[in-house]
């Protein structure tokens, strides 16, 4: 099985996946991290705002809010 | 430890700390009722509370710090949440136990904040609050075993239903008694960090003392882990020789050796927490679609989710308008009667004066107010609790980031086009402390309720009647329009210009929480309801009061006002008596009077020496003095010109003498002094001048600095002057 690496903002509604990395090591880095996002994690897409930024995000069981700048920096492991 | 004023006993202080959304406030409120004190830190814009543990024989204080997700003490928040719990804050001592507050239904995640708080040392108590979705929802949570694992002891609540608080209240009291046992260093999430960095932490804490700056271990973890963080900014602010330097060496060696800053840190407490729940936790199943979901497909979909936005807006500010009418006009009603109530008993004069016009008329033009604040912050407070904010934050935020702010700035803006002092009292569910600073700059220029009645003065004297398309378009109504809609145009490259200059850097996070909506607690809304009003009449009402008399006075003093209290008097005496002409007669010597004496007052005087100034706005010295007058609160200028111009000071919006006055008014040279030019000019000085006081002391409340409200008195007044500056010169050869 080839491991399908993508960037969290490129999961459609329904999708999901395993967290691979958090890029980079500023503030935003630790932010997403410290609310959850860590590495091994499973992530699922379920919706977008209306004008298609944030996006919501459920993980470790609870909804998170991300926008666009902050989704590019997780890498998942798309679920097949 | 501190004594009680009352009882001279002596006054134990608990610290209560969690994540947002954990019902921290609901618990609060039933630790300790309704009589919090609140204040704020000193130096920060952070709001301390703190509460008397009720039920007790001992005097214990609760404080309640700031929400937060960590104690990295990157925002003021959590710096303050920090050096509480650390006992680091000048003025505040420290408390002895910290109770740590979870949300029962996402034990995982609330325990990172609980590491943090482990490794400080203090005893500490696990509350785990909304037990009651773990029983409905039918969760795993043995908190028993958790009790164990930790040594601490654990206390399940349902604070919105005041289960468990007595028994949060017999751990506290016992606690403070026999303080449970710290625990040992291999308890602790620290012990799970990577060999590598304990060998750099415990060399910098060796350094640390013999520079006679002995830190807690926590400091010294805090230091090496957050770049640019808050401990690190306050020792190379101190004047310590060389400690950035050694600092950055010591990550560069941290990341040779493997341990990636900050990384390993999320990492490392994130393991020590599943290692904790293990087999005493069992995680949500995240894939399901929970009601709250369901929910959540239309409240955020992308047309209904919208209309949905559209309708609750609509209703929160049409409610506003219709139900706040009735009160405000009942306290007028009031302020009439307590003023006629005065005439009656006091004869005119200086003292009846300062009571009707200065005090009543202050103290009326702040209540006032209140109807509204109190409206919309009972539906701010029902949407926050219900969940529903968050989502509107979401929907709203793409909108928002194109003037570099957030989704978050939307309601608070919205509001202040009712009033701008509630609306900046709003910006505090705004964490971003930078967004939260543009949005309150900016509120002010959003065009309140108070700017209407100018507006209308103006447009129905001076623009022309002219219709459109078969009369179903209006001159006056487009007029209208554009001068509502001028302050937040002009708030665009103000808030782009204030986030470029004033507040640049850090990058702008939205992380955001969606918690599940839930019914609203009856007992949280009017908690947070009563608070925002007593703030409000405590501080603001204070200020404009003191602001109303200084005006006052200057409009009065100095001045022989002998002859106008005999004329007031024979006007009193006429309209007993029903007497048409003497009423008519007098009225007429009344108002002579006092354009007589407000020629001659300080405010006359500062008038005419100011209309240089004013002359090339288009104004006359009357003009000038109207509108410094209005400076406390805008909405007197229509008082003020029909009291130069000689009506008396009972006018209103559309009285038509006083357009017809203002229309006959000229200048030495027999031009007129108003025409479209100058009430287009003095329309945008009004949609763009800080005239309020109310609006800027709370701006000095909430952001606890007098520097702020200064600031923003003096960018909108320059942007009003060279506003209705530009209007004039574009517009004085078209009229």
């Amino acid at each position: 099985m080839t491991a399908l690496n993508v960037t969290l903002d490129e999961l459609d509604p329904g999708e999901s996946g395993i967290i691979v990395e958090i890029l980079g090591n500023d503030v935003i880095a630790s932010r997403l991290m410290e609310m959850g996002l860590i590495e091994d994690e499973p992530i699922a897409m379920i919706g977008r705002a209306p004008m298609g930024d944030p996006t919501e995000y459920s993980v470790q069981g609870y909804r998170i809010s991300l926008r666009k700048n902050e989704s590019t920096r997780v890498i998942v492991r798309k679920d097949p | 430890m501190p004594n009680d004023i009352a009882t001279s006993k002596p006054v134990r202080i608990v610290a209560l700390i969690g994540n947002p959304n954990t019902g921290k406030s609901s618990l609060f409120n039933a630790l300790c009722g309704m009589n919090a004190r609140v204040g704020n830190y000193p130096g920060v814009t952070v709001e301390q509370k703190v509460g008397r543990l009720l039920g007790t024989a001992e005097c214990i204080d609760v404080i309640d710090l700031p929400g937060t997700y960590s104690l990295a003490a990157r925002s003021a928040d959590e710096a303050v949440a920090v050096n509480v719990l650390s006992g680091d804050l000048p003025q505040q001592s420290k408390p002895e136990v910290a109770i740590v507050i979870l949300d029962a239904s996402n034990v995982e995640r609330n325990l990172y904040l609980f590491s943090q708080i482990y490794e400080l040392g203090l005893p500490v108590i696990v509350v785990m609050n909304m037990w009651d979705r773990v029983t409905s929802e039918g969760l795993v949570v043995n908190a028993e075993l958790l009790s164990q694992r930790l040594g601490v002891p654990v206390v399940c609540t349902s604070a919105n239903k005041r289960q468990g608080i007595d028994e949060l209240r017999k751990k506290i009291e016992q606690t403070l008694r026999i303080p449970n046992a710290s625990p040992k260093p291999e308890q602790l999430a620290r012990s799970m960090f990577p060999e590598a960095f304990h060998h750099e932490a415990s060399q910098l804490s060796e350094w640390l003392a013999s520079q006679g700056r002995k830190s807690s271990a926590y400091q010294v973890d805090r230091l090496l882990i957050d770049s640019d963080g808050h401990f690190q900014k306050t020792i190379c602010q101190s004047g310590l020789p060389e400690i950035a330097e050694r600092i950055d060496q010591a990550r560069i060696r941290l990341q040779s050796a493997g341990c990636k800053v900050p990384m390993f840190e999320t990492k490392a407490r994130y393991a020590w927490v599943r290692k904790l729940i293990d087999g005493a936790v069992v995680r949500q199943e995240s894939r399901s679609a929970s009601p709250s979901d369901r929910i959540d497909r239309w409240l955020t979909h992308r047309w209904v989710g919208m209309l949905f936005f559209v309708f609750i807006m609509f209703l929160v500010f049409q409610s506003i308008t219709l139900f706040a009418q009735l009160p405000m006009n009942g306290i007028q009603w009031l302020q009439s009667q307590a003023s006629s109530g005065v005439e009656m008993l006091l004869g005119p004069g200086a003292l009846r004066s300062l009571i009707v016009d200065g005090i009543l008329a202050g103290v009326g033009g702040v209540l006032v107010f209140l109807p509204q604040i109190a409206i919309l912050f009972l539906f701010i407070a029902i949407l926050e609790d219900c969940g529903y904010m968050a989502r509107a934050a979401f929907v709203m935020d793409k909108i928002m980031t194109t003037v570099g702010l957030s989704g978050k700035s939307f309601l608070p803006l919205m509001s202040s086009f009712a009033c701008a002092v509630p609306g900046i009292m709003a910006t505090r569910t705004i964490e971003s402390r930078k967004d939260r600073m543009v949005t309150l700059l900016i509120a002010p220029l959003m065009s309140c309720s108070a700017r209407l009645p100018v507006y209308i003065l103006m447009v129905s004297a001076f623009v022309p009647a002219t219709r459109y398309a078969g009369g179903w378009i209006s001159l006056q109504g487009i007029v209208l329009m554009l001068m509502q809609s001028l302050g937040a145009v002009v708030a665009i490259p103000v808030a782009w210009v204030l986030k470029k200059f004033f507040f640049p850097g850090e990058p702008a996070t939205f992380l955001m929480e969606l918690h599940s909506y839930k019914w609203p607690s009856p007992t949280v809304i009017y908690q947070r309801v009563w608070e925002r009003l007593v703030a409000f009449v405590v501080r603001a009402g204070t200020l404009i009061f003191c602001t109303s008399i200084l005006i006052w006075a200057a409009a009065y003093f100095p001045g022989d006002h002998g002859s106008l209290d005999a004329s007031i008097v024979s006007l009193e005496k006429a309209t007993t008596a029903e007497n048409q002409p003497a009423i008519d007669e007098a009225q007429e010597q009344v108002n002579r009077e006092r354009s007589r004496l407000i020629e001659s007052s300080f405010l006359g005087r500062i008038g005419h020496q100011i209309e240089p100034m004013v002359k090339p706005l288009g104004w006359d010295w009357k003009i000038g003095v109207a509108v410094i007058a209005s400076f406390p609160a805008r909405e007197v200028i229509i008082a003020t010109l029909g009291t130069i111009y000689s009506l008396g000071s009972d006018q209103d919006e559309e009285s038509e003498g006083l357009q017809e006055q203002m229309q006959l008014a000229k200048w030495p040279d027999g031009k007129p002094v108003f025409n479209l030019a100058t009430a287009l000019s003095i329309m945008v000085f009004f949609a763009l001048c800080a005239q309020c006081s109310a609006t800027l002391m709370t701006i000095r409340r909430e952001t606890n600095s007098w520097r702020w409200p200064i600031f923003s008195f003096v960018y909108m007044t320059t942007l009003a002057y060279i506003g209705a500056w530009l209007t004039y010169q574009c517009f004085q050869p078209w009229s």
